[in-house]
């Protein structure tokens, strides 16, 4: 019994992130010409129905699969083939620690509405974050071209330059919730705090600044780019062609959509809707509004994946807002901005805990 | 010789500017405004409202077209007289003065006593013709233009693209050009005296 629910879990989990990924790529054509005044991509159609060019990522798919598979006769055949597997695996696995509901009684079962429960959850994603560079440094190196090997390079520098200010903007918040566990994190934010829900962005909004940023830059995009960068080296995958360039492509999606969940649990309260609580709303005014268990857990749930939504939308925003750094700029950001910044914020959590004393 | 000088002002970043933290959020609220106008507007379109304000600026290509404008050169067209006969009296001053020699004129003897010649073939290589527009200008009887509006020429096969006598002829002004009506020209004799004035 309990395997078949984990496995109706990951069935769920996959089904979400690849669903949102594959939008993703349309919402990326689409959000990019709803800034920009232009209309996007409507053409392709099905028996002359368009619904707003949902279907393109359909022809995507289509053509990515009918294309050629290309390996460069000097590349290594193996590992060519392996670093998009790779890439995209370990896109997809950081979900599993990441919860999308509170615990719910089913059948006098316990079930809590995450995939994998473990109490070092956090440093489960960070490692799962900092495997995915493999992806990227393999697919470089073992396409045999210049540029793929410079835009490997790059991306192993720059995940290591912002994984360090990344891990250290969330010691802060482990300092506040005392657990590395996911759930445990998204369960304490239903706490209030004068008044307000006791979010990680309240408690810790430069942690949150610096961790945005950084996941960011972890996931390669626009304006953190250099590893792509389209204009000058094409990228790490330039000699990838047909779905194994496909899986890259829909493996930085879904690294969006993981970090959009990562960022939504640790400092936009995960699950949590403001002042719902198990047996409905209580505010803290002395409204009271009751509601039957399941709807607060459906409630929850839509919330969580609005918010990952949400934050998919302004990873968006972002990307088709701000041009790229300079390579410079980016080490000097990660360097000697973001990592003093987050080091200075762990020393201030401290300080404020100790005398607060709590 | 005098260069264009321009002294750009390059202002000092303040302190908030160089945080760029202030400035990446104004950014994003432009490009979010946008989004949200726009958003909102092809809402409203769907539901047939505020269609005067349009959403995107994209003119949708194969359905919408942009207006071409008056005197825009476009595929050739040979014009007719009153009487239906081809106004061209085959001078060959047109392919003398293309500059991408795609005219091709073979000349005949015409039926009417007061007339010398006709042309008994008219062909003019679109795919080598540069636009110009000279054969336009170095006619003599005003029997060729380029107002047919026509500017997407595209076909399967190269022997396509050469326009004969009978298509030329049988071609019509745009609809813009309609509209402007038939070109002011004053009589040669006028001009010439302007001409000696000056």
């Amino acid at each position: 019994m309990g395997t078949v629910i984990i496995f109706v879990k990951i069935f769920f989990m996959i089904g979400f992130l690849m669903t949102l990924g594959v939008l993703l790529t349309w919402v990326e054509r689409k959000q990019s010409a709803v800034m920009q005044d232009r209309i996007g991509a409507n053409r392709a159609d099905i028996f002359g129905l368009r619904i707003l060019g949902l279907f393109h990522p359909l022809a995507d798919a289509l053509k990515l699969l009918t294309k050629e598979d290309f390996i460069p006769p000097s590349g290594d055949r193996f590992v060519h083939t392996l670093a998009p597997f790779i890439a995209f695996t370990t896109a997809l696995v950081g979900f599993a620690v990441i919860p999308f509901g509170p615990n719910v009684q089913f059948f006098g079962r316990e079930i809590s509405l995450q995939v994998a429960d473990i109490h070092v959850g956090l440093l489960f994603i960070f490692v799962v974050t900092g495997l995915s560079v493999y992806g990227v440094i393999l697919a470089g190196w073992s396409s045999a071209n210049r540029f793929g090997l410079l835009g490997a390079l790059r991306g192993a520098a720059q995940s290591i330059s912002y994984e360090v200010s990344m891990a250290l903007s969330v010691i802060g918040l482990l300092m506040i919730f005392g657990s590395l566990s996911l759930g445990e994190i998204a369960r304490a934010q239903g706490e209030l705090v004068w008044g307000l829900p006791r979010w990680g962005v309240l408690v810790q909004p430069l942690g949150c600044i610096i961790f945005f940023i950084a996941a960011i830059a972890e996931t390669k995009r626009i304006p953190f780019d250099l590893p792509e960068g389209e204009s000058e080296i094409v990228g790490f995958f330039v000699e990838y062609s047909g779905m194994k360039f496909g899986l890259l492509w829909i493996g930085e999606f879904v690294e969006i959509v993981v970090m959009s969940g990562l960022v939504a649990t640790l400092f936009f309260g995960g699950w949590q809707v403001p002042y719902l609580g198990s047996g409905g709303f209580v505010f803290p005014f002395g409204l009271q509004i009751g509601l039957p268990p399941f709807l607060v857990v459906l409630m929850q749930v839509l919330a969580f994946m609005f918010k990952v939504v949400f934050f998919c939308w302004l990873q968006m925003l972002i990307r088709w807002t701000l041009p790229r750094l300079r390579y410079d700029q980016l080490m000097r950001l990660g360097w000697k901005v973001l990592l003093p910044l987050s080091l200075l914020n762990i020393v201030l959590t401290g300080l404020v805990l100790l005398f607060t004393g709590s | 010789m005098t260069v264009n000088e321009k002294n750009v002002k390059r202002t000092e970043l303040g302190r908030l500017d160089r945080l760029y933290l202030v400035e990446v959020v104004k950014g994003l609220g432009i490009t979010g405004g946008h989004f949200f106008r726009n958003l909102f507007l092809h809402t409203a379109h769907l539901f047939g409202l505020m269609k005067d304000r349009p959403a995107a600026v994209t003119i949708q290509y194969p359905e919408e077209r942009r207006p071409i404008p008056v005197g825009y050169r476009g595929r050739h067209r040979l014009l007719l007289r009153e009487d239906g006969s081809p106004k061209c009296v085959a001078c060959m001053m047109c392919p003398t003065i293309c500059p991408a020699q795609c005219i091709h004129i073979r000349a005949g003897e015409s039926p009417d006593p007061a007339i010398e010649k006709y042309p008994v073939s008219f062909d003019i290589v679109v795919d080598r013709c540069v636009m110009c527009g000279f054969c336009v200008e170095a006619c003599p009887v005003d029997a060729i233009r380029m107002d047919t509006g026509i500017v997407e020429m595209a076909e399967y096969d190269r022997k396509d693209f050469v326009d004969g006598r009978d298509y030329m002829l049988s071609q019509k002004p745009s609809d813009e050009e309609k509209k402007k009506g038939p070109p002011e020209r004053k009589p040669p004799n006028e001009l010439d005296k302007k001409n000696d004035e000056h």
